[in-house]
């Protein structure tokens, strides 16, 4: 997995909030302000079909026991 | 005199004699000097106010009991008597063990719960912070459960975005407290997990005991991942909820504790789009406003007036330079057509004076025949005067 690397779902969302935040004070300059709405919006649009296409992942680990478990703790079903 | 017996005579009577007579019994004692040994069998010591004997359970059949046995604890038991010659020993070979009553479990929860507190396993400090965003959770639970599938279908709907990674144990019955020990362990080992929960559906005391065995509790308590507990129904505390970084009622508020709500991520990002562009709107109408103050400001219109100013004095001047070129230029017509009148006469005068005559009509000299208008009265110029000739 090279998930470090790439901009999780959170990050993505933090930074909305961060935008949304400084838009809000209004203390930033109107080309920057014009800069973070345009971060806003495509970050938003990126959250929005990530969650809306998202399929739950569901994966089941396999017992190993490498201390010598019985066996029949590891067999189950 | 009687038959002298050796002592293995002896011992081996009365091996066959108790183990015949003792063959299945089911006895009632309270449990002291437990020790579960590292080859997984039990000793201990069976007891009431007056008696006691030695007891084992062996490995095999011990895994069979749903609690773990504590000093203290009353128990009814089923086995048989062994004598054990080389020792000249009899002990109790258990082969079934159940607690005495539902208050000897209630009494041994209520003994872990204040050992495990004293020793500081329940304290705040230890607490870890549960993630808003998890995007791998482990799970500790039965497969095929309705709890796993309900905690399947709450993260569904609440956060696809996930990853659930289960790690399956049995959450009853035998060995199932070992299971979710290294349900827990196996997850802990893995770099990737953000938060764990440990859950089971609802049930009787005995279901649920696994989560009340200190092995257990110890593993959550190690957990370098947090780890949300969800056991049982709401009523349900176990020894785990306690040790657990945060305790759910239910394996499905475990999960719903566990992962934000899709909705609520939606809420936020068209909260967004409308905030901003309003923000942005208005930020956008501020400066305009701005900019409009700023023109109209003193500062700004004074050069816009200064410059009216200059180009006014520029049009003045540019009137007066031409108004006193335009005077020049009809006094200078003047006196030129003065100096031409002046030259003309002066020439006529010289002519005259010899003695001709200038014909004049309508004010012009005549100098040709054919200039004469006949029957037009005429002036005849000379040197000292004019005749009108009608």
């Amino acid at each position: 997995m090279t998930k470090k690397k790439t901009q999780t779902f959170e990050d993505d969302l933090q930074r909305l909030q961060e935008i949304s935040d400084l838009l809000e004070k209004g203390e930033i300059g109107l080309e920057d302000s014009i800069n973070l709405y345009e971060e806003g919006i495509k970050l938003s649009k990126i959250c929005y079909s990530k969650l809306e296409n998202a399929e739950l992942k569901i994966t089941e680990l396999k017992k190993q026991f490498e201390n010598g478990f019985p066996d029949s703790l590891s067999t189950e079903e | 005199m009687n038959h002298i017996l050796s002592v293995s005579e002896l011992t081996s009577s009365i091996k066959n004699t108790l183990e015949e007579n003792f063959g299945d019994i089911n006895l009632i004692g309270e449990i002291s000097n437990f020790k579960a040994h590292v080859s997984g069998h039990w000793y201990f010591t069976l007891k009431d106010s007056s008696a006691q004997i030695s007891a084992t359970m062996w490995k095999g059949v011990n895994s069979l009991v749903f609690f773990t046995p504590q000093d203290g604890m009353k128990v009814i038991v089923r086995g048989k008597i062994t004598v054990y010659p080389p020792r000249g020993n009899y002990q109790l070979d258990v082969r079934s063990m159940k607690p005495a009553g539902e208050g000897e479990l209630q009494a041994a929860f209520e003994k872990l719960k204040r050992k495990l507190s004293d020793e500081g396993l329940f304290d705040v400090k230890h607490k870890k912070t549960i993630s808003k965003f998890s995007n791998k959770i482990g799970i500790v639970t039965g497969i095929g459960t309705a709890a796993l599938k309900d905690m399947i279908s709450v993260a569904e709907r609440r956060f696809p975005l996930a990853e659930l990674v289960i790690a399956p144990a049995r959450v009853q019955g035998e060995g199932s407290a070992e299971q979710i020990v290294a349900s827990l362990k196996m997850l802990n080992n893995q770099n990737d997990i953000d938060l764990i929960i440990i859950a089971r559906g609802g049930g009787s005391l005995e279901d649920l005991w696994p989560f009340n065995e200190e092995i257990v509790a110890r593993a959550v308590f190690d957990s370098r991942i947090p780890v949300i507990s969800g056991v049982g129904h709401e009523v349900d505390f176990t020894i785990t909820d306690f040790v657990a970084d945060l305790r759910a009622p239910t394996p499905t508020a475990a999960m719903e504790l566990a992962t934000p709500d899709k909705r609520d991520i939606f809420a936020f990002i068209n909260e967004f789009f409308y905030y901003s562009s309003n923000n942005l709107t208005d930020k956008i109408n501020k400066e305009k406003k701005e900019i409009a103050q700023i023109l109209n400001s003193y500062g700004f219109k004074s050069p816009q007036d200064n410059v009216r100013n200059k180009s006014q004095f520029l049009d003045n001047l540019v009137f007066r330079i031409q108004n006193s070129v335009d005077k020049k230029i009809t006094y200078d017509k003047n006196r030129l057509n003065l100096i031409k009148g002046a030259l003309q006469s002066n020439n006529i005068d010289k002519i005259l004076k010899k003695g001709f005559v200038l014909v004049k009509q309508k004010g012009n000299f005549v100098t040709r025949e054919s200039n004469f208008i006949k029957d037009e009265s005429f002036i005849l110029k000379f040197f000292d005067n004019e005749i009108i000739i009608k």
